[in-house]
């Protein structure tokens, strides 16, 4: 579904991706691991063609994203920061998404999903950052795409609307869609990935499952496995 | 891109700065009309304040533009949209506003004069469209110069700097030269010189027919050619067109390189 | 008395007794020629000539006083020989007939109409096509030229010639003529105490009227259009200019007045419009400039060297590009009470009288008039900034050249 090859990428003379392979043939959870700067944002937003890479192909259902902007109509995604218009209201937001991206009717269930009626007039500029991100949630679930990216998404949300979210990625899951998140709360990676793969230093450090982590580094707890592997790397 | 467009107009057109742009060309309009009472004194006025104030408020909104909806154009990235299309919808966005702002603001007071009866609506006509010209031209220019800053305040510094050199600093260098080499023959010099400069360009193009008679005073083929007949216009109107263009073709492709 | 009055009496009497109208017609008619037709008239009688096409030249009259008249279409071809008429007579009436195809020459003076040393003469309704000149007038007085159309086909001033050419020549009124593409519209070379009115001069190579060295005329209610240059106005004294207009008199030497050397004219209620320069002075004294208009000029004014006192009072100065252009010093000329469409000033009092004081000469006609190029920065923002500077503190143009007493509204007259 996703298929990249030799990925580079330098901002100025920082480089952040040093020769990313990464293919994702199969539906499930996928967690982007790694420290704060390893550049697991820059892999997303390489894959969604926001960052353009120096070096390197990026396929999203055997087309090459470089020759046309269409395949996005195959990926959901998350930003990391609920940063929206300011002067428009919630419900125009909508409406505006729908008509750039096509029609759909999820919305209105998602909406009731997270309680978002009482807000639907109000501007985006007046919202609280949790309800911004509920916001966020309803735009990206809205569509049926085979691909989904969210960016830390649990940022500022209650314990109701995480559970909501959990429940929603779930179903997602058994549609045999591939999710890619990146999130700092291990607890929640720990809970919903299938496979983790770990970035360190612009590279891919590690892919596989939690357990096959946990093997690797020879620690039973999860956090503790990612911990180690930052601590012998750095150390 | 007619989405974009459709979009960043929308959102404009609610952002209180239209209406204060517009407010200001309304007063500016009925001042200079019903104080002054004289159209033709007017449009002279009215020259000025195009050739000065329209580059400068297309180059400050585009900066601002560009800058205020960073988060809306990273939303926008994420959809199966192509990247030229964003921005070039918000371009013409604020271009299309601020020109709508510029015709109505002036055309309403100056019609309600009666204009349509004046044998001023062909220097007024052409003094609006020479401001069109203008606002396309410097919200361009405002663009490039925002795509290629990060940073807010360098980015405003530097497009406000920009303005300034071709308002002013442009016109004074310009002089010191023709006046450093007036021993040499310097129409065609001079002539390209205002080409290179876009509020020169609808200086010379206004001049045309404000001034025409003291223009045809020098002497010089290449100025009576350019002046005399409707080359110079011609040339003028492709010369805008060709600074229109250059700016919004480097957008999209500083767009199209450029890491969000 | 009685005596006088008889013989006035026997004057009028043997007058109408002898004179006769004679009829040329190319068939049918007394004279199927005009010369033989003239050579065949006794002084006083008249010639009539039927519509019809004439190829004639240089048809002569002398000393007789003849009365010749046409009719519509009546047509004397030249054909590129010579003169139309050649005349040297007192009390002579040419009118109502067209005389074409002049010949050009570059050592004679070709005309439809020579008059020498004529007295009392009247030329009306002529059209002359394709003149080389029209009527050339020498040293005669007392006539009238009038209601005629006068055009020539010159491509430049040197194979051109003038529509209406005075030369010595004394109280000639020239009224309501039509001149155009020639090279001087209507020219008095030694041409004095002459009227000049109605006319309307355009495409004229040179000059739309042009005096040499001819003092007390008085021209009115012209209308000078696209000339070379509308009025020339050389070596003169006293010449009254009243109610004209100069418009679209566009080029590098071009004019609504040229004045030259000339001293004690006056000019008023003149309008100057969309001229390259309104009036260019140089050498003149004590001239009066009362209630004119300039309008879209691009100089209003253009003085040189050698100007004394001259007054220039409530004119109009309306959105030239430059109001004035000054060289030297001030010389005792007067500004005052003018309307200048550029002035900013205030009146507290409302007098109608600006509070401050107006200064028509800008810096950068200095130097415009130094760089010529530099026209093309007319009206930037940066050549304001200067000229503002060179207004709250003049270096270069004249301290005390300004006009102390702006009016605030348009003068109307």
């Amino acid at each position: 579904m996703v298929e990249i090859k030799d990925l580079h990428k330098s901002f100025s003379k920082n480089n952040v991706l040093n020769g990313v392979d990464l293919n994702i043939n199969k539906g499930g959870i996928f967690a982007v691991l790694g420290p704060n700067g390893s550049g697991k944002t820059t892999i997303i937003k390489s894959i969604l063609g926001m960052v353009i890479p120096n070096k390197g192909s990026i396929k999203v259902f055997d087309s090459d994203i470089k020759k046309s902007s269409d395949y996005r109509h195959k990926i959901d995604y998350m930003p990391q920061i609920a940063n929206f218009p300011s002067n428009l209201k919630v419900i125009e937001l909508i409406k505006m998404i729908k008509d750039l991206r096509g029609a759909t009717d999820k919305d209105q269930m998602l909406i009731e999903t997270f309680k978002l009626e009482p807000f639907l007039n109000k501007k985006l500029g007046t919202l609280s950052g949790g309800t911004k991100q509920k916001v966020n949630i309803v735009l990206t679930f809205m569509f049926d795409s085979p691909i989904i990216i969210l960016d830390e998404p649990t940022t500022g949300l209650d314990p109701i609307s995480l559970i909501r979210l959990k429940e929603l990625i779930a179903t997602e899951k058994q549609k045999g869609k591939a999710i890619l998140i990146t999130s700092h709360i291990m607890s929640f990676v720990e809970e919903v990935a299938d496979e983790i793969v770990f970035i360190l230093e612009g590279k891919i450090y590690f892919r596989g499952s939690i357990k096959a982590l946990q093997e690797k580094t020879k620690e039973k707890d999860f956090e503790h496995a990612i911990a180690n592997i930052l601590i012998e790397n750095h150390a | 891109m007619l989405k974009i467009l459709k979009y960043s107009f929308y959102d404009l057109m609610r952002s209180s700065w239209s209406y204060v742009y517009l407010g200001f060309y309304l007063l500016l309009g009925i001042v200079l009309l019903f104080l002054n009472n004289d159209l033709s004194k007017a449009v002279i006025t009215l020259m000025n304040v195009i050739i000065v104030l329209v580059p400068l408020i297309g180059t400050i909104f585009g900066v601002m533009y560009y800058y205020n909806s960073k988060e809306f154009t990273e939303l926008l990235l994420a959809q199966p949209l192509k990247r030229s299309s964003i921005f070039l919808g918000q371009y013409l966005g604020v271009a299309i506003s601020l020109s709508m702002s510029l015709i109505i603001g002036l055309g309403l007071p100056f019609i309600a004069y009666g204009l349509f009866k004046s044998s001023a609506i062909w220097d007024f006509s052409l003094l609006l469209i020479v401001g069109v010209f203008l606002t396309f031209i410097f919200s361009a220019l405002a663009f490039n110069i925002a795509l290629s800053h990060e940073n807010k305040i360098k980015g405003f510094g530097y497009a406000i700097l920009m303005w300034l050199f071709l308002a002013i600093i442009y016109d004074g260098l310009f002089l010191m030269s023709l006046i450093i080499f007036e021993d040499y023959p310097l129409d065609k010099v001079s002539l390209i010189g205002t080409m290179l400069n876009p509020i020169d360009l609808s200086r010379t193009l206004i001049l045309l027919k404000l001034d025409i008679s003291a223009l045809l005073g020098y002497t010089g083929a290449v100025f009576k050619q350019f002046f005399g007949t409707s080359f110079g216009l011609i040339i003028s109107f492709v010369m805008l067109l060709v600074w229109v263009i250059l700016p919004v073709f480097r957008i999209v492709f500083k767009s199209r390189k450029k890491d969000f | 008395m009685k005596i006088r009055f008889s013989i006035i009496i026997f004057i009028i009497t043997t007058y109408f007794a002898t004179a006769e109208t004679k009829t040329v017609c190319e068939a049918g008619c007394d004279f199927n020629s005009i010369q033989t037709a003239v050579d065949s008239s006794e002084s006083g009688d008249k010639i009539f000539i039927k519509a019809g096409i004439y190829n004639e030249s240089n048809i002569v009259i002398y000393k007789k006083s003849l009365h010749i008249s046409g009719e519509n279409g009546t047509i004397i071809d030249t054909e590129n020989n010579g003169y139309g008429f050649s005349v040297e007579a007192t009390d002579i009436v040419i009118k109502n007939l067209t005389i074409k195809n002049i010949k050009i020459s570059y050592t004679k003076e070709y005309a439809g109409i020579l008059l020498f040393k004529s007295y009392d003469f009247v030329i009306e309704n002529i059209t002359v096509d394709n003149a080389f000149f029209g009527f050339l007038i020498q040293k005669s007085k007392d006539g009238i030229v009038k209601n005629n159309i006068i055009s020539g086909q010159g491509k430049a001033e040197a194979d051109s010639g003038n529509a209406i050419h005075l030369w010595h020549c004394e109280n000639v009124k020239i009224t309501n003529n039509d001149v155009r593409r020639m090279r001087d519209g209507i020219y008095l070379e030694f041409g004095n105490s002459s009227y000049i009115a109605n006319n309307y001069s355009t495409e004229n190579m040179r000059y739309g009227l042009h005096f040499m060295f001819s003092n007390d005329n008085t021209y009115e209610k012209n209308i000078f259009e696209a000339n070379g240059a509308g009025v020339a106005v050389m070596f003169s004294k006293r010449i009254k200019m009243f109610n004209n207009t100069f418009k679209r008199n566009w080029g590098t030497a071009s004019y609504g007045i040229l004045l030259k050397e000339i001293n004690d004219a006056e000019l008023k209620h003149n309008v100057f419009e969309d001229n390259t320069i309104g009036i260019n002075a140089d050498g003149t004294n004590r001239i009066t400039y009362f209630e004119n208009t300039f309008k879209n000029n691009g100089y209003a004014i253009k003085v040189h060297g050698a100007c004394y006192d001259n007054i220039y009072s409530r004119n109009n100065f309306l959105y030239n590009s430059f109001d004035l252009s000054y060289s030297g010093k001030l010389n005792s000329n007067k500004f005052e009470n003018n309307y200048w469409s550029n002035y900013t000033g205030y009146d507290l009092n409302k007098d109608n009288i600006g509070d401050t004081p107006y200064r028509p000469v800008k810096l950068f006609s200095y130097l415009v008039n130094r760089t010529p190029e530099s026209i093309v920065l007319l009206r930037s923002l940066f050549i304001d900034i200067i000229d503002f500077s060179e207004k709250v503190s003049p270096v270069f143009t004249p301290e005390n050249l300004i006009d102390n007493q702006p009016l605030m509204t348009q003068v109307e007259w």
